[in-house]
């Protein structure tokens, strides 16, 4: 049977053990996501943060297999928006890259980069860009 | 148009100035709204993708091309990135080389490129495990890295020893030819040229213009009236593979 002493010891440690998980998750830092060169980006925002992942391998494979090769989701496109900290372009070695901060925080590993090109890319003037909506 | 015109026409008009002024006629007609019988060859908007009313091919004449000239290959490097890694010598990347023949009765020497011949049956193809291989609906015959495992069968396959392994980490900086470590890549006609209406790097480079590239589907093209005017030659033709690079004076 439990006695007034011991409910007061459990109830302690039940509060201790909160309070520690709440301030561990605290010191992690929001992360700070440097700003798009552009105006304004393809999707909006949340729904970008939500299917990025699919709207880019969706894009990649119509680009491989079927040679459509519109900007609108394009890697290229991203990168040549988003690889800016302070106007100046960063690549993915950089802690402060568009992709890395997320992805650093969230803990969830990248490997686009380990072949295609994670800065800003000369445009060739024979791809006409497509409108974004 | 009917056999019956045909013969009409022909008396007055040669056989290419007729085929050059029906084709403006071909090219509107319409099957359906929206469905035309010939599109026009070279300029195709990002969004619409490769068909199979094209078949790019390659012909090369080994008459103009010139031993111990390796512009197209350093075309070919540079326009795609590759031949500086720090590997064994077998291991050495090749998307194209030369290559010198002589033959012995007579004592004629050629020089020609070769590359990956971009087959209609492409044995790479057959033997991927993966799907990784694959030929596009317009005949390029490519290797979708992001599925590449790697095993490198395709390699073994093909007849024509037109593909290379990435042994080593490349530094990669090109945005349109990605390479990467543990993946098989070959010439891919440029591709990323191509979808843009260009010529392939290695023909652009050719000062002795032994290189045409175009359609092989479309009457109009300079390649097509050329492959069905002149002995051409396939490699390896008893394989029956039907590749898309010809060549003239072999």
């Amino acid at each position: 049977m439990m006695t007034a002493q011991h409910a007061l010891r459990a109830f302690l440690t039940l509060v201790l053990a909160g309070w520690v998980t709440a301030s561990a998750v605290a010191e992690v830092a929001h992360p700070v996501i440097p700003k798009g060169k552009g105006e304004r980006c393809v999707a909006d925002t949340s729904v970008m943060r939500r299917n990025h992942m699919q709207l880019l391998k969706h894009q990649r494979d119509e680009t491989m297999h079927n040679g459509i090769r519109t900007e609108r989701f394009s890697l290229v496109g991203c990168m040549n928006c988003h690889a800016y900290v302070n106007s100046q372009p960063v690549s993915i070695k950089d802690e402060r890259h568009f992709c890395n901060v997320c992805h650093q925080y969230a803990a969830v590993k990248i490997d686009c980069f380990e072949c295609h090109a994670s800065t800003p890319q000369p445009v060739s003037a024979a791809v006409a860009p497509e409108a974004h909506p | 148009m009917s056999e019956h015109q045909e013969q009409e026409m022909e008396g007055g008009l040669s056989r290419r100035q007729f085929v050059s002024a029906g084709a403006a006629v071909a090219v509107g007609a319409v099957l359906a709204p929206g469905v035309f019988l010939h599109s026009v060859a070279q300029a195709r908007s990002p969004a619409e993708g490769a068909s199979n009313y094209q078949r790019w091919g390659l012909l090369i004449d080994t008459n103009k091309c010139r031993t111990g000239c390796d512009d197209c290959v350093s075309a070919c490097k540079k326009e795609n990135g590759w031949g500086n890694e720090q590997v064994r010598d077998e291991q050495k990347v090749q998307w194209i080389r030369k290559v010198d023949l002589k033959e012995h009765h007579t004592g004629r020497e050629v020089s020609l490129p070769m590359m990956c011949q971009h087959c209609a049956e492409p044995p790479c193809v057959d033997v991927c495990p993966t799907g990784a291989s694959f030929k596009r609906a317009d005949g390029i015959v490519l290797v979708d890295k992001h599925i590449c495992i790697g095993c490198r069968y395709c390699m073994m396959a093909c007849p024509y020893k037109a593909r290379s392994f990435v042994h080593e980490d490349v530094i990669h900086g090109d945005a349109y030819m990605p390479r990467g470590k543990g993946t098989v890549e070959s010439c891919t006609l440029c591709v990323h040229r191509v979808d843009k209406g260009q010529n392939p790097a290695c023909v652009e480079s050719c000062k002795e213009k032994a290189m045409t590239f175009g359609d092989l589907n479309d009457p109009k093209s300079e390649i097509a009236q050329r492959v069905s005017q002149y002995a051409t030659r396939q490699i390896r033709a008893d394989l029956k593979l039907n590749p898309g690079v010809r060549y003239e004076g072999i």
